[in-house]
């Protein structure tokens, strides 16, 4: 008697999973970053600004920061640009800007013309940098926290909502300049 | 004016599809004569609405309303007339219209046929297909309507998508859908079985043809699609198991189970609560597929834009139809017993195995297809599945298949008697396996063991399938065209069975950077490349290159492929060259532009390739040929069987 | 249009499109047949994180291209598949995969068809015992002439 019950068993079993899915289905265009709560991958690639002078990851520990990979032929990076700008006005969290897979003397004319959110600009021609960051589409940004652990990452052009929901609470809830 | 029109049939068809179920239902459980004969006017009034809908979307495409959302999105004014049809079903919304329009036109089938049928359950079949619309309906009005307005209108569409504006577009979507939505028929068949509470072998009669016609078609919009693909996309690829694909196969492969089920079911009387049960898994499946390709839970090639929203629709409609359904099955089916026997080496056994081994391939492919999501939600971490799973994977299911193919159609009902076909059986395998295996290392050399298993089953399924049909023409007995329509379905699948291993065993791919004047060898074949020039199409500019093609040196084609920028949703396709030559397909695909004039370029040839979707539309031929047999046609219900009783209380 | 330009363009296109629409060909030869052979069945296997449900074989991506080089480069270092395998998910995740991976927390996906087969076998095995029972106790034979 109970074995004919298993067919509507196994179906309502199967119905929660896909209602799962349903409930997790907006974040399906973005894949988990297996980097979360592990060290950043570290480099040292050229300034964009600077070219004899390079910009690495073990300089940057010690303090927060905001990774954010970007490139002049992405028009996600243009919307997000302003967003960049209001982030480094408000002085909390430095801004390190990777330009992957770019032309130097562009990179540096637009941010001429845009303004320069950035600390400093490293610059990925081979793009090599950001496949070790797991980076497959720009514009994305990641959270380094001052041990050099990447505790979030946002895919996708920075908004006001990320930037207040989840990144300044990670930052405000640790004290400054601890490690 | 058109629109607004359309979409009040739409809804007046809502309401007949509920008036429909409610009469063929209710009526049937009270026994209200006057109800009953209501449904089919119901019935007829839902086609005539749904038609005049289609109709109405139908003219704002040829005649280019952009005030029309969904004309906007799918339309140009530059498409070609052709198009400008077929991309009613190019999304979401029309293919939903095109699914609903099928589902009336099938019911409207079935309301014709059900004349021969008792009134009770002809009655309840019906009610059950109004359910079926009714909610279709619903979720079209509710989340995807076709006809709502854009204001202001838009000048121009955005144009049918590229990779859409092909001939295949016309039929695969329709023939693959008609395949669909007929195992609804089961479906209410088997419904309306649980709910009278009686299952006898007329009723498996009068479902097999419905369901075999339905199959037939699922068989040709599969084949088609894998053949679209393979000419459209241009890769060489003719199926990925991606999710989309899986959502079309997975119903095949239960359906196939549920086709053979009833033959046992009409036969002898047993399986009865198998075919219940899979021709509830078969629709389940059908709906599953539907649900997976529009609710965005899925990434997949191909599926409609995203929508969690309808995701939930669906999702509910499920849960109410198919739960439902089990649950009138756990009810009713502890009530069909039979007390018929078999032994191990009959017919009937070998059924059974056909029936378990084709339900466990769909549960691997189920498996493989949910398991981004299973592990999404039971929290094991992002997984992705492909080929490399699902390719050993379902051959375990299905080389077993394979093999007991060829037996149990020398098995005789009841007691199998296969002592007495042991040498018949024996000489068709070696023959199979000496001609299998001559064939493929004569002709190409070389092979895998698998290539060798696979070319013998699929001769041998050839050879044992037509052993005692000859036998009968030959000796001037009648055939019945079950019979014939059965032998020419295996006879299609052990073709398949060959062509497949014969693709996957000698397929050569070369990608090679090519400069002007270079050539690259490959099976037997020589290509020059000869260089590329600027075209221009109707609604789109490319460039193709020039490529001859040689075979020991005997001139085969001039191959064209080329890379084309269609103007208005500026995508980049590539239009792969495709010739066949003697059995042998060959695919010219242009890749990128190296500089100083060199081209990567990919090589292809894939034999016997052709022979895949041939073979498996002489299987739909021979599943028509099996539904029209005459036994199906018989005037009235046959007198009651007593044999596999009705209802037994207890067991 | 740069190529960069055209990429991004397609990869957004894509998230709305219905369709694949343009492939790559990867013409890398390496001079050695055996390794050739392993690049191809991995760059098979690997999936292009820009498209939907295409292998880095097939992309014409730049973010492709750059992934099949490493693996080139891996594959020359004298990797074996499974540190490229390791090396790709460590960055990307396990959905870079088109081939799940043989643990313990997949087991229950790779070990679904055997379970499947183990019970098919159990439930074929009791419906032809309790029929062949039921033969027994009677005596009609029905001789079938192979009518379906």
């Amino acid at each position: 008697m109970s074995r004919f019950l298993l067919p509507l068993g196994v179906f309502l079993l199967l119905a929660v999973v896909l209602g799962i899915g349903i409930w997790h289905a907006p974040e399906k265009g973005v894949v988990t970053s297996p980097l979360l709560g592990k060290p950043a991958p570290q480099f040292s690639l050229p300034d964009l600004n600077q070219p004899t002078h390079q910009v690495r990851s073990v300089d940057l520990k010690g303090r927060w920061y905001l990774f954010n990979v970007w490139g002049t032929w992405c028009v996600e990076c243009r919307a997000e640009h302003d967003m960049l700008l209001r982030v480094q006005r408000a002085g909390l969290v430095p801004l390190i800007g990777l330009d992957w897979k770019d032309d130097a003397s562009q990179a540096r004319a637009w941010l001429t013309q845009l303004g320069n959110p950035y600390q400093a600009v490293a610059v990925d021609t081979s793009g090599r940098v950001a496949i070790d960051w797991g980076v497959y589409g720009a514009p994305e940004t990641f959270l380094v926290n001052p041990r050099g652990i990447v505790v979030y990452k946002h895919v996708g052009a920075l908004t006001d909502a990320v930037w207040s929901k989840e990144i300044l609470p990670r930052v405000s809830a640790a004290p400054p300049g601890k490690s | 004016m058109l629109p607004e029109l359309g979409h009040f049939a739409l809804i007046l068809a809502l309401l007949l599809a509920a008036l429909q179920a409610f009469f063929g239902v209710a009526g049937a459980a009270r026994g209200n004569e006057r109800w009953m004969a209501a449904v089919t006017t119901a019935v007829a009034g839902q086609a005539v609405m749904v038609a005049t809908a289609v109709a109405c979307l139908m003219a704002s495409f040829v005649g280019n309303d952009f005030s029309v959302a969904y004309v906007a999105e799918n339309s140009n004014s530059a498409l070609p007339l052709f198009y400008r049809v077929a991309a009613l079903w190019g999304a979401h919304e029309g293919s939903l219209l095109l699914w609903i329009f099928l589902l009336a036109m099938w019911t409207v089938a079935v309301a014709f046929g059900a004349r021969r049928l008792p009134p009770r359950l002809s009655a309840r079949v019906l009610g059950v297909l109004g359910l079926v619309s009714f909610g279709f309906l619903l979720f079209t009005l509710a989340t995807s309507n076709p006809f709502l307005r854009l204001d202001p209108a838009a000048a121009d569409g955005r144009d049918l998508n590229p990779i859409l504006q092909d001939p295949g577009l016309a039929v695969h979507p329709p023939i693959l859908y008609t395949g669909y939505v007929g195992f609804s028929v089961a479906f209410a068949f088997a419904c309306a079985a649980m709910l009278e509470g009686r299952l006898d072998q007329n009723w498996a009669r009068w479902t097999r043809p419905w369901t075999v016609t339905a199959w037939s078609f699922l068989t040709c919009g599969i084949a088609l699609g894998s053949f679209w693909a393979y000419y459209e996309l241009g890769w060489g690829g003719f199926w990925f198991w991606d999710p989309v694909e899986n959502a079309s196969f997975m119903p095949w492969l239960v359906g196939t189970a549920l086709i053979h089920s009833l033959a046992v079911t009409d036969k002898r009387g047993l399986f009865k609560s198998w075919t219940l049960l899979l021709a509830i898994l078969a629709f389940s499946l059908s709906l599953l597929g539907t649900f997976l390709v529009r609710s965005g839970v899925l990434v997949s090639v191909h599926s409609f834009a995203a929508d969690p929203q309808r995701g939930i629709f669906i999702l509910a409609f499920l849960i109410i139809m198919i739960g439902g359904a089990l649950g009138l099955y756990a009810w009713r089916a502890p009530q069909l017993r039979s007390n018929a026997g078999f032994e191990l080496g009959a017919r009937e056994s070998f059924l059974l195995f056909n029936n378990i081994l084709l339900v466990i391939a769909a549960g691997t492919v189920f498996a493989g297809t949910l398991a981004p999501l299973i592990a999404d939600a039971l929290k094991l971490g992002a997984l992705s599945v492909g080929p490399p799973y699902f390719n050993p994977t379902f051959l375990m299911s299905v080389l077993p298949l394979l093999a007991l193919l060829s037996l149990g159609i020398h098995a005789n009902w009841k007691r199998g008697r296969l002592q007495d076909k042991q040498r018949t059986l024996l000489y068709t395998l070696i023959a199979a396996a000496v001609l299998a295996c001559g064939l493929a290392f004569g002709l190409y050399g070389r092979g895998r063991l698998l290539t060798a298993v696979g070319a013998t089953l699929g001769v041998w399924i050839i050879l044992a399938s037509l052993v005692d049909p000859v036998d009968r023409w030959r000796r001037g007995l009648s055939l019945s065209r079950g019979v014939v329509g059965m032998t020419v379905a295996h006879v299609g699948l052990g073709l398949a069975v060959i062509a497949l291993t014969t693709v996957q065993s000698f397929t050569v791919e070369r990608d090679v950077a090519l400069s002007p004047g270079a050539s690259v060898a490959a099976a037997g074949y020589e290509f020059r490349f000869q260089g590329v020039r600027a075209v221009e199409g109707p609604n789109y500019s490319a460039i193709a290159a020039t490529v001859v093609v040689t075979h020991h040196g005997a001139a085969v084609a001039v191959l064209q492929p080329q890379k084309r920028q269609y103007w208005v949703q500026r995508q980049v396709t590539s239009e792969t060259a495709i010739r066949m030559y003697r059995g042998d397909n060959i695919l010219l695909a242009l890749g990128e532009d190296l500089g100083a004039g060199r081209w990567s370029v990919r090589v292809q040839i894939r034999p016997l390739v052709s022979l895949v979707w041939l073979a498996a539309f002489i299987m739909a031929c021979g599943g028509a040929l099996a539904a029209s047999d005459r036994r199906y046609r018989a005037a009235k219900a046959a007198v009651p069987v007593a044999q596999g009783a009705v209802t037994e209380p207890g067991a | 249009m740069s190529p960069k330009r055209w990429v991004w363009g397609l990869a957004a296109a894509s998230l709305l499109a219905t369709a694949q629409v343009a492939w790559g060909v990867d013409p890398t030869q390496l001079s050695d047949p055996r390794l050739q052979a392993r690049y191809e069945s991995l760059t098979h296997e690997l999936r292009c994180m820009q498209c939907q449900n295409e292998s880095l074989a097939d992309s014409p991506v730049d973010l492709a291209a750059d992934l099949r080089h490493e693996v080139r480069d891996m594959l020359l270092a004298g990797k074996s598949d499974d540190e490229v395998r390791a090396w790709m998910a460590a960055r990307y995740g396990d959905f870079i995969l088109f081939r799940p991976r043989y643990s313990l927390r997949n087991a229950w996906l790779w070990g679904a068809p055997a379970a499947l087969l183990l019970v098919g076998a159990l439930v074929a095995w009791r419906v032809v015992r309790q029929r062949s029972a039921l033969l027994a106790a009677d005596p009609e034979p029905l001789e079938g002439d192979g009518q379906p």
